[in-house]
Parts: structure tokens; C-alpha cells; sequence
């Protein structure tokens, strides 16, 4: 699974505000670049970013080749339960991956 | 402009490249982190927004990870790489008797993997040697740099002095004309900094990924129109521990992010 | 505007060639002209025929970029973000990159605020569009221009 990055607050009250931030490892090749040989180098993006807390969606993003190589994110939701995140990056070429944070609330 | 001012202005640039004195005091030392925007340090200050740190995490998975004929991983000697490596890349590039030269990071990692782990040395530049580097050098970040010390690398700091020095390529210019006369003024809208290597390997954000000092020196020596040296070659080498006795007591802070 | 703009094929045939010419082979591409009308076509995507009114939505950029290979952006959206009055979604778009959608990002009242941040590739200096698609299916925006330089030292393709 390659890496990712995730923040999110271990704990929170309930009704707070919280942000998370999420950095996953890709290239992002745009299909736009040539090579000095004048190949056009395909195209490899993350397509879309879903974020689902307690198993409902709460965030989900398109991405474009316009998004940055090593994608981040950061999104705000407002803590309600204890319970766990799960974070999901699908993209071209059968792209997947997955990561998930923890969350105490009180 | 007169002619005379020209000639005047072109002598005064010809000395500046020679003079010792070229070299900074300490209290005018800056990183090249405080050359960057509110928005790239944003970037480096936050582990879970730095990208760099994404080439930690790797690095940390394939110190653990058993390699080559010997099967072993670099953890199997070297026990809990967070620990061990404490104080390991400010003291580099560092002397290895068997070659009886300095070598740098990478290169240590190469020697240690034919010497001890009978694998193959990794291709410079690859995912895998960088994500290596990444690790063992996050884990000095903080710490004074001490490179150069050691008296028996005094010749090759002198001779990456030399380097830093002298003029080169069709733009006819020297690593110390723009780095030691002339930061902090701009080149095409970028700031110009004093080149201290404290935050080597660094995510730049013109290659959309982690990069070694030696890949930047190679871009900068393109840059005024040289040949540049191979990766690993001696003259960049010596160059990086010239520049890294150069920063000396300045605080690494790799993996830094850059423009 | 041109007759007849040159296609995609023929310019970056022309530009190939004369990178090759050049004196440092280059990797990465000039974009093609991406044209306003470009722009409004994929907002107008996004937006069907409603009006999209300039306002409520903050886009915050850095005017002048260190690098446009990695911009970072944050867009806001003043919203109560309660059950009845909430930001549906949030839609990036540029003038000059070689397509003009960047990202959208689908939010709810559940997210307490509408701010979204990610990093962006901007080609050339250009103008950022965000618009928000609200509860009540209207929509606003704003929009930055944005200044990019290359950076000063192109590399050797390795």
C-alpha cells in the first residue's frame, strides 16, 4: 500500500469542529508531459478521494491532473462519535488505496 | 553604462569570485527555509503536509525489510534506526578509510548494502535510495551540522572549496558569484540563497518529489551552461561537503521542502 | 482568436521540435491554449443555466507562486452550515492549464464549515475560478489571478 499521511486529532468533544488532513504518495502524471524523445508520458492520476466516518460518506473529492503530485487534502467535519474514519484514494490503472484514523469523542 | 564602468563593474565580479572573505559570518547565515513563503513553510512545518516525510515512511519500511544474499535488513545490525541514526548525517559527508575518501549518504547506504547485506548498490536518484536517506537523515533533524571536522578530510573540503569557487560553463559563472555575492536578490522572480544544504534530501516542488543535493547541484551546473558531473562523481562530493562544512553549526532540518 | 486554431497534434509537434532545437531538451510542456470558452463551458458543466452570483465563496492563493508545479490553495464558503442552509459542493476551474476543471469537492452540514485545501498545478500565469453550489442550488464564486513563473534552472531529462 503506498504511503499516506493522515491528521487527524486523536480526541474531541462532541459538536467540535475538527479538520483532517490527508497526504497520499502518487506522481499525479498529468498525460500532458513529453519525453526528450518526444513520447507522450500516459496519463496517472488519483480520480477521487472518498472520506467516510462510521462507515457514512461525509467527504468525497474529483480529482483532476491539475491536483499536485503526493496529493493533500483538508477537509472539516464535526465530531459526533467515537469511531473510526476510513479514507479511500481509487485512480487510473486500478489505482486503490486505503488508510483509517481513530477518533475518541466525548 | 561607459565603457569604463563596465570594464570596472566586470573586474570587480572576476575578484569577488576569488576572495576568502566570501565566506559568511556566522550571524548572516540563513537557511533556505527563510528565503520560502508563509506557503512552502506552511509545507515543511507540518509532518502530515510535508511530502518529504512520505519518503520517511518508505525508508522506514525498507530499513525493516530483509535484503540480498545475506538476508538482512539494516535493522538486523543496526537495531531501531530512530535511535541509531541520532547524530549519523550531521557529521556527513564522512571519511570511509577503505576508499580513503568522503562519502556521502547515499553513497554510505550503497557501501553498507555490497559490504553487508550482498545486495546491489541502488541506482542514484531511485525511490528506494532516496526513501533511505530520507529516513536516516530525519532522524539528525535538529541537530547542529558538524561536517568536516575530521582533519583527514581537510584536503577535500579544501578542494570543494575550490569548486564553489571557480568559474564554469558559458555563463562563466561560479557557485560563489551568486550564492556568497549576491543572495537574497532574485533570479526570474525566485530568491537567490546562501546554498546551505541543511535541509538535503529535499521534496522541491519543481520536481514534484524528494531530490538529493547532488541532483540540485547538477541542475545548477546545467543551469550556467556546464557539463554537469555524474551522480557520485568526487567533484560533487566534495562539493557537498564543502558546503555542508560551510553551514556548520547551522540546524538540519531535512527533509526540507523547497520551490 | 484564431481561423483555424492550431490542433493539439500540430502544436505539440511544433513545440517538440523546438525544444529539441533549443539548447536544454525539455520535459515538461507549455499547454496548449486552453481558451476562455473553455472555461465556460466547464462551468457551465457544473452549473446548468443558473446565474452564478460573485460572492460568499473566499479563494485564497498566493498571488505570485514559488513553484507552479505545486500551488497550495484553500477555498472557504460563509455558510451557517446548518441542516437547511449548507454548501452542496465546491468546483475549482482554470483559464490556462491544458483542461480547465481542477477538482470538486462535495461536502454537507455535517462538515461543520465549508473550507477545503489542496495543492494545485497552475501552467502560466492565469486566473482561478471556485464556485459553491449552496442548499438552495445557487451558486457563487470568486475567482484570482495568479502570477507564475518558471523556475530558473531547467534540469537534463535524467
Amino acid at each position: 500500500m503506498p504511503s499516506a499521511l493522515i491528521n487527524v486529532p486523536p480526541k474531541a468533544k462532541r459538536g467540535d469542529i475538527i479538520e483532517i488532513k490527508t497526504l497520499m504518495s502518487h506522481t499525479m502524471e498529468s498525460g500532458f508531459r513529453r519525453t526528450s524523445a518526444g513520447e507522450l508520458v500516459p496519463r496517472d492520476i488519483i480520480t477521487s478521494f472518498t472520506c467516510r466516518y462510521n462507515g457514512t460518506e461525509i467527504f468525497r473529492a474529483d480529482f483532476f491532473p491539475a491536483i499536485a503530485a503526493n496529493p493533500f487534502l483538508s477537509f472539516f467535519t464535526v465530531a459526533k462519535e467515537s469511531g473510526k474514519f476510513e479514507f479511500e484514494w481509487i485512480g487510473d490503472n486500478g489505482f486503490a488505496s486505503t488508510a483509517s484514523a481513530s477518533i475518541r469523542v466525548e | 553604462m561607459s565603457p569604463f564602468r563596465a570594464i570596472a563593474a566586470a573586474a570587480l565580479l572576476a575578484a569577488a569570485a576569488s576572495l576568502s572573505a566570501g565566506e559568511l559570518p556566522q550571524e548572516q547565515r540563513r537557511s533556505g527555509y527563510s528565503f520560502m513563503g508563509p506557503d512552502s513553510r506552511a509545507m515543511q512545518d507540518d509532518d502530515t503536509s510535508n511530502p518529504g516525510m512520505l519518503f520517511v515512511l518508505d525508508g522506514e519500511a525498507l530499513w525493516n525489510k530483509k535484503t540480498g544474499h545475506a538476508e538482512k535488513a539494516c535493522a538486523d545490525c543496526h537495531g531501531d534506526g530512530r535511535e541509531s541514526m541520532k547524530g549519523v548525517a550531521v557529521r556527513y559527508p564522512a571519511f570511509d578509510k577503505a576508499l580513503g575518501r568522503p562519502v556521502t549518504i547515499e553513497q554510505r547506504i550503497n557501501l553498507e548494502r555490497t559490504r553487508h547485506q550482498e545486495a546491489p548498490p541502488l541506482a542514484y536518484e531511485s525511490r528506494d535510495l532516496l526513501a533511505l536517506a530520507a529516513f536516516v537523515v530525519n532522524q539528525s533533524r535538529g541537530m547542529p551540522i558538524i561536517a568536516g571536522d575530521d582533519p583527514e578530510l581537510k584536503p577535500f573540503v579544501e578542494k570543494g572549496r575550490e569548486l564553489f569557487m571557480q568559474r564554469q560553463g558559458q555563463l562563466n559563472l561560479a557557485c560563489a558569484n551568486c550564492h556568497d555575492a549576491n543572495w537574497d536578490k532574485r533570479l526570474a522572480g525566485s530568491p537567490v540563497t546562501q546554498a546551505h544544504p541543511t535541509g538535503y534530501p529535499i521534496y522541491r516542488l519543481e520536481w514534484q518529489s524528494l531530490g538529493s543535493l547532488e541532483r540540485r547541484l547538477r541542475s545548477c551546473i546545467t543551469g550556467v551552461r556546464a557539463q554537469a558531473y555524474e551522480y557520485g562523481a568526487p567533484e560533487l562530493v566534495d562539493l557537498e561537503l564543502y558546503l555542508m562544512s560551510r553551514a556548520r553549526g547551522m540546524k538540519l532540518e531535512a527533509p526540507a521542502v523547497r520551490p | 482568436m484564431h481561423r483555424n486554431p492550431p490542433t493539439r497534434r500540430t502544436f505539440l509537434g511544433l513545440a517538440g521540435s523546438a525544444a529539441v532545437a533549443g539548447v536544454v531538451p525539455i520535459v515538461t510542456l507549455r499547454p496548449s491554449d486552453a481558451t476562455p470558452a473553455m472555461l465556460a463551458s466547464a462551468i457551465r458543466n457544473v452549473v446548468g443555466e443558473a446565474p452564478v452570483r460573485a460572492g460568499k465563496v473566499k479563494l485564497e492563493i498566493p498571488p505570485l507562486v514559488e513553484n507552479g508545479n505545486t500551488v497550495p490553495m484553500t477555498v472557504s464558503v460563509a455558510s451557517p452550515m446548518t441542516a437547511n442552509e449548507y454548501v452542496k459542493s465546491i468546483h475549482v476551474f482554470n483559464e490556462k492549464n491544458p483542461q480547465p476543471n481542477m477538482g470538486n469537492f462535495y461536502i454537507g452540514p455535517w462538515a461543520g464549515r465549508a473550507q477545503i485545501s489542496t495543492r494545485i498545478r497552475l501552467a502560466d500565469t492565469q486566473k482561478v475560478v471556485a464556485i459553491a453550489r449552496l442548499s438552495d442550488d445557487t451558486f457563487w464564486s470568486a475567482s484570482a489571478d495568479i502570477i507564475v513563473t518558471l523556475a530558473a534552472c531547467t534540469e537534463e531529462v535524467n
